[in-house]
């Protein structure tokens, strides 16, 4: 009996489980697949995204290659509206499997669990461009 | 008044091996299988922050005009704080304060933000090392090790730090800020980071004052350095000896 419920544990862990016992209905996401595959995904997210964060903030390197915008931009859950959903929605990407498994994520409460609109992106872009500035700032007045 | 000698500059006996090291060679990773790691050492240089630099601001009083804050509404659009109602708790990551010479009665107008001082009582104070100064001298705020204890609001002279009250959604993507974290001004970090410079200097530069120059105080052919090297310029509050990123001059 041990033996069948650590099978069953972890068929659960890696993510098979979920498959057979009806479990998240995971979203497809859009870009290119993980090359580490799904599963070593699933189980070292968070360690590769807390491993990155320190490098970025605190060593400045931009060069990371994980990070949390780039998860909520590819895994961007759209409602019915056609706009993506936040971390307020059960449809979001990362609540789907987190409230399966009960576990909270705080990422989300300084973190935006939306992609960033591709016009805010544009604007950044280009730092030099004086056109695209004065737009900034006309927007920024009003 | 008391100005102090500028010497950001390091010469090159004073560049330690972990300056060196630091600035050399890059790290590659690629991830074989789950746990194992190959690692790869040389290459480009890795796209840290640089010790060789020291990004600082000079700001002429002179040319910042009064009813002018293009900087604060620049800096609110780039990072994404703004009035929630509370005046009195609401963060200011940059502020414009109005002065009056009470001898002369000279009035003038200047940004307020973080000073980035090379030895910032903030990162002293801070419990938690979330206060830190990176290694290009930029004081930031890692908003995952604060707990929100505002030692470093008490400890800065400048009032320079905010706290958030409220909850916060719709953040920009390379500006997080949450409910219950400390923030202040990063230099716009994310911009300097991929060679650009901070959105109030741009802003400044649009409205035509040109009030703030940005640039590296290390290198003494940044237009920084060298007006320092020709102007008087003071650091606010000197007395304290903070040796601040962001000078002020006609003040």
């Amino acid at each position: 009996m041990k033996r069948v419920l650590l099978f069953v544990t972890a068929l659960l862990w890696l993510g098979i489980g979920p498959a057979i016992a009806g479990g998240p209905d995971i979203p497809k996401a859009t870009g290119e697949p993980h090359p580490e595959g799904n599963l070593y995904m699933r189980i070292n997210h968070m360690k590769l995204m807390s491993h990155d964060r320190d490098e970025t903030v605190r060593d400045g390197d931009r060069s990371v290659e994980y990070s949390l915008k780039e998860c909520v931009t590819c895994h961007a859950v759209n409602a019915a509206d056609g706009q993506p959903v936040s971390y307020e929605s059960d449809k979001h990407f990362c609540r789907v499997c987190h409230d399966y498994v009960a576990v909270k994520v705080d990422c989300f409460q300084c973190h935006n669990s939306k992609p960033e609109m591709k016009s805010q992106a544009l604007i950044r872009e280009d730092h030099a461009d004086p056109n695209q500035i004065a737009t900034y700032l006309k927007e920024a007045q009003e | 008044m008391n100005l102090p000698a500028l010497n950001f500059a390091k010469t090159p006996a004073e560049m330690s091996r972990r300056d060196l090291l630091k600035s050399g060679g890059a790290v590659a990773t690629a991830v074989l299988a789950p746990g194992v790691t190959l690692m790869a050492f040389g290459g480009e240089a890795a796209a840290k922050a640089d010790p060789g630099k020291r990004w600082g601001l000079l700001i002429d009083v002179n040319k910042c005009a009064k009813d002018c804050s293009a900087c604060v509404s620049a800096c609110s659009k780039e990072n994404g704080w703004q009035d929630t109602g509370h005046p009195d708790t609401d963060a200011q990551w940059i502020r414009k304060i109005d002065l009056k010479d009470k001898e002369t009665g000279r009035e003038f107008s200047m940004p307020m933000m973080c000073q980035h001082c090379e030895d910032a009582p903030c990162v002293d104070v801070c419990p938690t090392t979330a206060s830190f100064k990176r290694e290009d001298g930029i004081v930031l705020v890692d908003k995952h090790r604060c707990i929100g204890c505002r030692y470093c609001m008490m400890a800065c002279p400048f009032k320079a730090r905010s706290f958030v009250h409220e909850p916060v959604t719709d953040q920009k993507a390379h500006a997080p800020r949450g409910k219950g974290t400390v923030e202040s001004c990063t230099l716009c970090v994310h911009r300097v980071d991929t060679g650009g410079s901070p959105a109030c200097v741009e802003a400044c530069n649009v409205t035509g004052h040109g009030a703030m120059i940005f640039g590296d105080l290390k290198d003494p052919e940044s237009e920084i350095s060298k007006a320092l090297a020709n102007y008087p310029s003071i650091a606010l509050r000197d007395d304290l000896n903070l040796k601040q990123g962001v000078r002020y001059t006609s003040l």
